[in-house]
């Protein structure tokens, strides 16, 4: 044993002395990078937090805008968000799950899949401004959805989708073949194979793609002003059909363009509000998750 | 579903009998039977602050009516408004020709509705002590498309020799709009080569960050930052309230606008709500949130012309540069 030990120490003290700087000034550069990026949060964080925290109160979440900022509150503005939230969720998953099985599992191989491939591919890179034209164009006008939520929510499934689709895909490749296979040789239908041997081992992946549009979705203000989200609503939305809504992105896009300077404390506040909303949200899809990886080892 | 509309019921009558006594602002007179229904309002960001305000304060007395205000700009406004897809439309400056000639393609008459007057501010950093005042043709100069003013010096042969750093609003801004049409004589036309934002909370910030800085928003946003920012005169006149009411601040003064659908302006809700904005008791709201109210005569023409459905724009599809509240008067009655 020694003498095989022997050389290789030798080895390591004999690299030249370059090599073992660049080695070093690579790990401090890899933690450069993590630190700049956790003091970018940090110290948003910290700038909201120190603006708003004292704005936050129970009557904040639970009352109307108004033109009074300490009266002014984010009720319809958070009940839009979760509206959005259960409704992309409701079009997306189905819409994005079916679509990466297909092309997956059931799509032949030839030029059209691969030009669908290429298409979503590239549509995870349009501006989420011109989903935002889109969906005025097809679902406020053509379809006359009007300014609704379930527009809003349309959009949204469109924004993300690709997003959504490419990840659930990434997950079911990742599948071992022999599951297919194993189920296959015992008599299961391609559905049946799908169903109870690709997709429970591909759930944690999909449900990381889904929570990643889905984060996306929430934050996103843009295309909901281009369908024409309106920035002061005086009533609470009771349906997905109902004219006129907002959502916390652009109550806070409204707050921070107000020249009195106590409506920027609000919109600090309403950064917290939604801030919570996706770590909620994400933590909710971190147990899922967990869950269910216990359940496919067991 | 038994629930819930015993809740509803409830709250309607909690609020029929409170808000009456409650005393704040005065209702429209229209009162009585409980109205129900939505109005949809849409456009400048500028105007927003004003119909969300009094959205507010209507639906204390009116629980019935929803009421939800955009912020499209007033040309995107103008857009949805011509397709009649809202009931009013907030204007910061008047309806163009080609925005007329939509309106008319869609079959939408519109009632005009001068509601408020807006002081554009031309602003420098309280450390600037070189002026205090500022004439258009200064402006001018500074503004105009290619101008050769890039340092202070270059206006004034005895100021230090730093560069004016300037900020203004975005070509999509209606205020830029206004303020080209009023200083270089063209909408539209202004130089390029300055920091423009959509935000005036932006502008504020970029005056007050820098000694030698000059900007321009609107009043309000003067008005809640007057320790950050110094106001120019223009030509001798300071921007103010008295100064925008009686006519004096030139050319910077510009009417705020109400565009309503007639079809709308028939509705029992949108004509409360009409007459809840014109009512002389409500004038405090618009005060309070820096716009600058007309004479009570302009309003009463106002209302006499919101009432008889009076269609049109007295505006001739152009900006309303330096015009005076009596000219407004003239135009308003001249009908």
């Amino acid at each position: 044993m020694p003498d095989i030990t022997v050389p290789s120490n030798n080895l390591t003290t004999r690299l030249p002395i370059l090599r073992i700087l660049k080695e070093r000034l690579f790990i401090v550069l890899c933690i450069i990078g993590t630190v700049f990026g956790v003091l970018a949060l940090v110290t948003l964080f910290y700038q909201v937090f120190v603006d708003g925290w004292h704005r936050l109160s129970w009557d904040f979440l639970t009352s109307m805008p108004s033109r009074h900022a300490d009266r002014a509150g984010v009720l319809p503005a958070l009940v839009g968000t979760l509206w959005l939230l259960v409704l992309t969720t409701l079009v997306t998953v189905p819409l994005g799950i079916g679509s990466a099985v297909y092309l997956e599992e059931f799509a032949p191989k030839n030029r059209l899949s691969k030009l669908i491939q290429v298409n979503i591919a590239n549509l995870a890179g349009v501006p989420s401004i011109v989903y935002g034209l889109l969906g005025l164009a097809i679902f406020v006008r053509t379809l006359s959805l009007e300014r609704s939520l379930a527009a809003a929510a349309l959009t949204m499934s469109l924004l993300i989708l690709p997003m959504v689709i490419t990840a659930s895909q990434e997950a079911i490749r990742a599948v071992p073949n022999s599951f297919r296979e194993g189920s296959l040789a015992l008599g299961a239908t391609r559905w049946e194979t799908v169903r109870n041997a690709v997709l429970p081992s591909a759930y944690s992946g999909i449900l990381t793609g889904v929570i990643l549009g889905l984060s996306r979705a929430l934050g996103e203000a843009a295309p909901l002003i281009a369908i024409g989200a309106a920035t002061f609503v005086s009533t609470v939305p009771k349906s997905p059909m109902e004219e006129g809504f907002t959502v916390l992105p652009i109550q806070i896009f409204n707050w921070a363009d107000r020249p009195k300077r106590e409506f920027l404390e609000n919109s600090a506040a309403a950064i917290i509000v939604l801030m919570t909303v996706i770590l909620v949200f994400n933590l909710l899809a971190a147990i899922l998750r967990t869950k269910a990886r216990k359940r496919t080892r067991a | 579903m038994k629930m819930v509309s015993i809740a509803l019921l409830l709250v309607a009558a909690i609020c029929i009998s409170g808000c009456g006594d409650k005393g704040g602002f005065a209702g429209s007179g229209e009162g009585g039977a409980a109205l129900r229904g939505s109005i949809q309002a849409d456009g400048s960001s500028t105007v927003h602050p004003f119909t969300a305000a009094f959205a507010e304060e209507f639906r204390m007395q009116n629980r019935g009516v929803s009421i939800t205000v955009g912020e499209s700009g007033t040309g995107g406004g103008f857009k949805r408004f011509c397709r009649g897809e809202t009931d009013i439309s907030n204007a910061s400056r008047p309806m163009r020709q080609e925005e007329i000639d939509l309106c008319k393609e869609n079959g939408v008459e519109f009632i005009e509705l001068p509601v408020a007057y807006d002081a554009l501010t031309v602003v420098v950093n309280p450390k600037n002590t070189l002026l205090d005042s500022i004439t258009v043709e200064e402006l001018k100069r500074i503004w105009e498309p290619n101008s050769t003013v890039k340092t202070w010096r270059d206006l004034n042969p005895a100021w230090p020799d730093r560069q004016i750093l300037l900020f203004g609003p975005g070509q999509a801004s209606g205020t830029f709009d206004y303020f080209t049409e009023a200083i270089v004589g063209k909408a539209k036309s202004s130089r390029t080569d300055y920091s423009a934002s959509e935000s005036d909370n932006e502008l504020v910030n970029g005056v007050a960050g820098s000694d030698w800085a000059l900007g321009y928003f609107g009043f309000s946003y003067y008005d809640q930052n007057r320790s950050k920012l110094k106001a120019l005169k223009i030509n001798g006149v300071e921007p103010s309230f008295e100064t925008v009411e009686n006519g004096t601040y030139q050319p910077l003064s510009r009417p705020l606008l109400l565009y309503i659908n007639k079809k709308a302006a028939e509705r029992p809700e949108v004509k409360a709500f009409i007459h809840f904005i014109l009512d002389p008791a409500n004038r405090e709201i618009m005060k309070e949130e820096g716009f600058v109210p007309l004479p009570d005569e302009v309003y009463s023409l106002v209302r006499a012309k919101f009432d008889h459905l009076k269609t049109g724009t007295v505006f001739g599809g152009k900006e309303a540069v330096g015009l005076k509240l009596d000219d407004l008067l003239k135009m308003e009655s001249g009908e």
